[in-house]
């Protein structure tokens, strides 16, 4: 896509009709919360957008990330629209290496300054700058180097958003979310690990159509996405309301598709819309697959205990404290009797030497 | 560390060591005290079928005052029961006392308990009106009788609106609900709730106690 080109010039010149551009839009707007009279402020907007500057830089990272952004599904209009952005720097789709990376990153930024959106996927360490570099740069001054002059700061995947697994304790790299650095710029977290494709889309045809970030939740997420947990809309939700739960993962209940809580499925304090949009294509997602939820867009979901242990159960240190409680407050309870008996004869005793 | 794992670990812990310790504490203080030196030959010799026997008439109401007390009575049954079933049978409680015990056992359909749980507050709250109201009851009731009542009646509260996902978000009611249990965890050994365990052994001690005497009770 040619940078004068507009993006809805270039979905036509893709073979996207008229049809399906507003369809998507149509879709856009519902996932987004919008009214259904902002869908043709939408079509608009995006028809007529020209193409942003993004540069989007990974930081301690797996590259699920990416890997899910890119290789989701098939090619769609959402794909179209990732296509119709100017991705000037990513490590790894970029063509480029070395210093002529770096100098496209310079160039982008020189070029969109103020305007440009700044993507950030993994999380970043202050323990050592020397754990995580890029051509030298420390992740920390890059992303303080990149984020000053962006229009607005997207945090993918819950490394980026929280800190995700390497903050997970001990955190030996010390490492913090986009938010605990960038404190200047709007924040858009989409976390999860990792995040659904459709929801970057989303907020990407948010920005564009508005030129604002979307209505975000407590934890900087897109409320329209981030906004219900997944046990509310979980198509398993009226088996817990029953009362029958998978009990094993291969038991009667399992293969009947009965609610996984008893495994340990988070989606009760969980906030995604995994349940709903789904993955490849809507076909299905964790809990549809036959696994509990982990919790994957929630901040720490590494510390909160075993994958596998109900919420409703425990977290809790060591029988032996109970044991020694026990032993404690059978000593105390033995000494306090003696206590009595021994006032108890005491008394007697007065008793009687009074009398007499 | 967010307000439900505080809950589901340090909170937890912390309410539970001191249940075991105060429960471990005035339970072996009490049988203790209650070893009595025999001063006399014993009347009877079948001391166990008294003390059993006298569990079994103390459970049900005298019967001159059989009329008068029907109500509460029978509430009062209803009300544990529904309690027991509400605590005991609930799936998710199950999977908590499992995570403690080290083991579980079946459990019964959720509208069960939600019912279980529905008659046994609307129950308590009705009993704890008729004593604050009740001119007599309100006389022989003090602090102890209603912090008792008050954490009791918490957690069924909590536990219906977390079962109902209602009022806040699920893990902010859970994490008030499993609060309120341990507030009635610290409290239990220390206040009158520790009739649960001490109402059937002092009734037994009781009755062993009146058989020793050759009291017919």
């Amino acid at each position: 896509m040619h940078k004068d080109q507009t993006l809805g010039e270039y979905l036509h010149a893709h073979g996207v009709s008229r049809r399906g551009f507003l369809k998507f839009c149509s879709a856009t707007a519902s996932l987004m919360a919008l009214p259904p009279s902002a869908i043709a402020q939408v079509a608009e907007a995006l028809a007529a957008a020209r193409r942003p500057s993004v540069i989007w830089l990974s930081f301690q990272e797996c590259t699920g990330c990416t890997e899910s952004l890119t290789r989701s599904h098939a090619p769609t209009v959402e794909s179209l629209i990732f296509d119709a952005i100017s991705l000037d720097y990513h490590h790894t789709l970029q063509a480029a290496a070395g210093e002529g990376a770096e100098a496209a990153r310079m160039a982008a930024m020189e070029e969109n300054e103020g305007s440009y959106l700044l993507v950030v996927d993994g999380s970043i360490p202050l323990a050592n700058p020397g754990y995580s570099t890029i051509a030298g740069i420390s992740n920390l001054d890059m992303l303080k180097e990149t984020a000053a002059n962006a229009a607005a700061v997207i945090a993918v995947g819950t490394c980026a958003a929280f800190g995700g697994l390497p903050h997970a304790n001990p955190n030996p790299t010390g490492a913090v979310s986009v938010s605990d650095i960038i404190t200047d710029k709007p924040i858009i977290n989409v976390s999860g690990c990792p995040p659904i494709p459709v929801v970057i889309t989303g907020v990407l045809a948010h920005f564009l159509t508005f030129g604002t970030i979307p209505e975000l939740d407590e934890l900087g997420r897109p409320a329209a996405f981030f906004g219900q947990n997944i046990h509310d809309r979980c198509y398993r939700r009226p088996f817990y309301e029953r009362g029958k739960f998978a009990h094993t993962f291969d038991d009667e209940g399992a293969r009947k598709g009965w609610c996984l809580y008893e495994l340990g499925c988070k989606g009760p304090t969980t906030y995604n819309a995994c349940a709903t949009l789904k993955w490849n294509e809507g076909t299905s997602y964790p809990i549809g697959s036959g696994h509990g939820c982990l919790g994957c867009s929630e901040p720490d979901f590494w510390d909160h205990g075993s994958f596998y242990t109900p919420i409703a159960a425990g977290l809790w240190g060591s029988r032996e404290a109970l044991i020694g409680a026990a032993a404690a407050g059978a000593a105390i309870g033995v000494g306090s009797a003696l206590a009595a008996r021994a006032r108890k004869k005491k008394t007697q005793a007065n008793e009687e030497a009074t009398s007499s | 560390m967010t307000l439900l794992d505080f809950a589901r670990g340090p909170a937890l812990q912390w309410s539970l060591i001191i249940l075991v310790f105060g429960v471990m504490w005035r339970i072996i203080g009490a049988l203790l005290i209650m070893a009595k030196k025999d001063l006399s030959k014993p009347r009877r010799k079948t001391m166990l079928r008294d003390g059993l026997k006298t569990i079994a008439t103390r459970s049900l109401p005298e019967h001159q005052f059989e009329k008068r007390i029907r109500f509460q009575h029978l509430s009062g049954y209803a009300w544990h029961i529904a309690l027991f079933i509400s605590v005991l049978f609930f799936a998710p409680h199950i999977m908590f006392f499992e995570s403690v015990l080290g083991f579980g056992w079946p459990h019964l359909p959720n509208p069960v308990i939600l019912g279980t749980a529905a008659v046994s507050l609307a129950i308590l709250l009705a009993l704890l009106i008729r004593r604050a109201s009740h001119p007599v009851q309100r006389l022989i009731s003090n602090v102890d009788d209603y912090i008792s009542i008050l954490v009791v009646i918490v957690p069924l509260i909590t536990g219906i609106l977390a079962f109902a996902h209602v009022g806040a978000r699920y893990e902010t009611l859970l994490a008030i609900h499993l609060l309120s249990v341990e507030a009635l965890f610290v409290w239990f050994p220390f206040g009158k709730l520790m009739h649960t365990a001490l109402t059937f052994p002092s009734r037994f001690d009781a009755g062993a106690s009146f058989g020793r005497k050759g009291v017919k009770a």
